[in-house]
């Protein structure tokens, strides 16, 4: 029952990625991608979401990049999860990120799996699932459909571009290649390049999902099948990088799952396995597989400084950008060392940064997280940058 | 005592030219940046340790980084700043010299103020008592004070000179946050300056 429930959700995912419950801007053949890797990708599309209303000076509007497994779904129900959306604790009535006040808009990235074009999309040249003949795609190609989508809506300076993790590495390759397009830039918890060990649990995951048999060298959509343990398996090694020690100690410890004692078998004996076997098995009923592989390879390739020369400074020279920047103390994933390299390079190329550390032992999802000085913090940094964006003030 | 600080960041307000680029080391809550972006439109930016200061200063729209003066400095490029302030946060530095250097590197020009240890009320307490001060400015106890390099203002001119840094001008408040008589000596002011504030420059 459960396994036939599970697999009429991964149906309702697999629809998402053709068909999403989503705004969709279609770009034809005469508007193609182009893509780092040399590939014109076309046509394609975007899913997006718009919380808000766009002023008549379309000056308020603020661009959520999200993380790696996150979607366009911010503040709506998840149409295949039915949860909230990913980031209710930063946007909303009266949040940091306020619809009352802002045009929010969030994209699904290009090779995701939620209605921008992907490799679970249908390859017009074969009428089959891209699979891995879609093309790689880099942080700076998502960046470009972004911008891509953003003039679609008639927009041509953004208030603000958001985004943590991922999302953050979108937000910063948003000023190197448009600075005259985002007024104030928001990168938490990110890093300027992917550090070798990012790279390597990556690679774990990759080659988790790769060594399942259903994955079919990434035509398992043609044979009805996912690569169900293989993208568990990598979802629960990215999963524990998300945390740290002292919250999996807070939550779990060592303690025991409905039993007293070991069982002295490789069952889930104890909640931390429980909790991370649950992390596994749900993700796999949301998101593609060769997404996955796909989406983690462009957070690989990303080296923001490498781009302009192995200098950083040089990415965000003469950048009229608001920047706050923001880490986490307990964030082994993306260390402040990381957010203090990108701060280190506006203060050297004389960009207008601020950055705060937040002490929490919550880890990289923090950023997802009730953290109230992450609230406070982004909540003051945005409403002076409206203000000094000449937005009005809101009507209280 | 906040007459007092307004008295000082008064002082250092006039010491900067307007519309100027500034660094303020240990901004705390913001308040001297936000009087000069106000009073004389300068392009501003901040440095602070404390979580409650960045997050005030960063809710006022001011542009201020997490740090601390003694390791972050030496992030900061050449000649970045027109002004270097450090505001009553050279005491509480691990390496004063060594900041100190900083500034006059990042910045053409240092703006500097300390309490001085030397003032009579000080001297008093160590005389009479002989027991570490705690005073109206300097309200902590010896164990718990952040403030771990105390000099007096002679000691500060000294230092100036061993570096070779230029004195463009100097004022020192006293109690009152009135400005100690400007043509007295060095050691009247030493005896009656509660606080001084220096503007250096490099050497020639």
């Amino acid at each position: 029952m459960a396994a036939e429930v599970a697999g009429t959700i991964s149906r309702a995912a697999r629809r998402e990625a053709e068909e999403p419950h989503s705004l969709v801007a279609r770009f034809d053949a005469d508007r193609p991608l182009s893509l780092d890797c040399g590939v014109d990708l076309s046509p394609f599309q975007i899913a997006y979401q718009t919380y808000g209303t766009l002023n008549e000076e379309r000056s308020n509007a603020i661009l959520l990049c999200h993380a790696l497994t996150g979607d366009q779904h911010v503040f709506n129900t998840h149409p295949v999860t039915g949860k909230p959306g990913w980031w209710t604790t930063m946007v909303g009535p009266g949040k940091p990120i306020d619809t009352d006040r802002f045009f929010v808009i969030c994209s699904n990235v290009i090779g995701g799996c939620m209605g921008s074009t992907g490799p679970a999309s249908t390859n017009p040249a074969t009428g089959r699932p891209y699979g891995l003949d879609f093309p790689v795609v880099t942080i700076r190609d998502m960046v470009r459909a972004q911008a891509m989508l953003v003039d679609h809506l008639g927009i041509e300076k953004l208030f603000c571009v958001a985004g943590g993790s991922m999302g953050g590495m979108q937000v910063l390759q948003w000023v190197a290649s448009y600075p005259e397009r985002v007024f104030s830039a928001l990168p938490i918890a990110t890093g300027a390049k992917h550090s070798a060990q990012n790279i390597a649990f990556h690679e774990v995951g990759r080659q988790a999902i790769m060594a399942d048999p259903d994955w079919h060298h990434g035509r398992y959509l043609d044979q009805d099948t996912i690569p169900r343990k293989g993208l568990a398996v990598a979802r629960m090694a990215a999963h524990i990088t998300y945390l740290s020690e002292p919250a999996l100690q807070r939550k779990f410890g060592r303690n025991y799952q409905d039993r007293d004692r070991p069982t002295f078998t490789f069952d889930a004996d104890f909640q931390v396995e429980s909790y991370l076997r649950h992390q596994g098995s749900s993700f796999v009923e949301r998101f593609d597989a060769n997404s996955y592989l796909y989406v983690t390879r462009a957070m690989d390739y990303f080296d923001l400084g490498d781009d302009f020369g192995g200098v950083l400074g040089e990415a965000f020279r003469d950048a009229k950008t608001h920047f706050c920047v923001v880490s986490f103390t307990s964030d082994w994933l993306f260390p402040t060392a990381d957010s203090r390299a990108i701060v280190h390079a506006l203060n050297a190329s004389g960009a207008r940064v601020s950055f705060v550390e937040i002490a929490t032992d919550k880890g990289h999802d923090a950023f997802l997280l009730n953290e109230p000085e992450l609230i406070a913090t982004t909540g003051g940094f945005l409403s002076a940058a409206a203000r000094a964006h000449g937005l009005p003030e809101k009507d209280t | 005592m906040t007459d007092l600080i307004r008295a000082d960041h008064k002082l250092v307000a006039d010491m900067v030219e307007p519309g100027s680029r500034v660094l303020d080391v240990g901004c705390g809550d913001g308040s001297l940046l936000h009087l000069l972006t106000a009073t004389r439109q300068v392009d501003g930016r901040g440095i602070e340790i404390s979580q409650s200061g960045v997050n005030a200063s960063v809710a006022q729209g001011l542009a201020v980084v997490q740090g601390d003066a003694d390791a972050d400095l030496i992030d900061y490029p050449d000649d970045a700043f027109d002004y270097v302030i450090l505001s009553q946060t050279l005491q509480a530095t691990r390496r004063p010299r060594e900041v100190m250097e900083h500034l006059l590197r990042i910045g053409r020009r240092a703006i500097v103020s300390f309490p001085n240890f030397g003032h009579w009320s000080v001297r008093r307490q160590l005389f009479f008592k002989g027991r570490m001060p705690v005073t109206e400015t300097l309200p902590v106890s010896w164990y718990d004070t952040p403030n771990i390099h105390f000099c007096t203002i002679r000691d500060f001119v000294d230092l100036c000179h061993d570096m070779g840094t230029r004195i463009e001008r100097a004022v020192a408040l006293d109690a009152a946050g009135e400005p100690v008589r400007v043509n007295a000596p060095w050691w009247f002011w030493n005896l009656f300056g509660q606080q001084a504030v220096f503007l250096l420059s490099r050497p020639d």
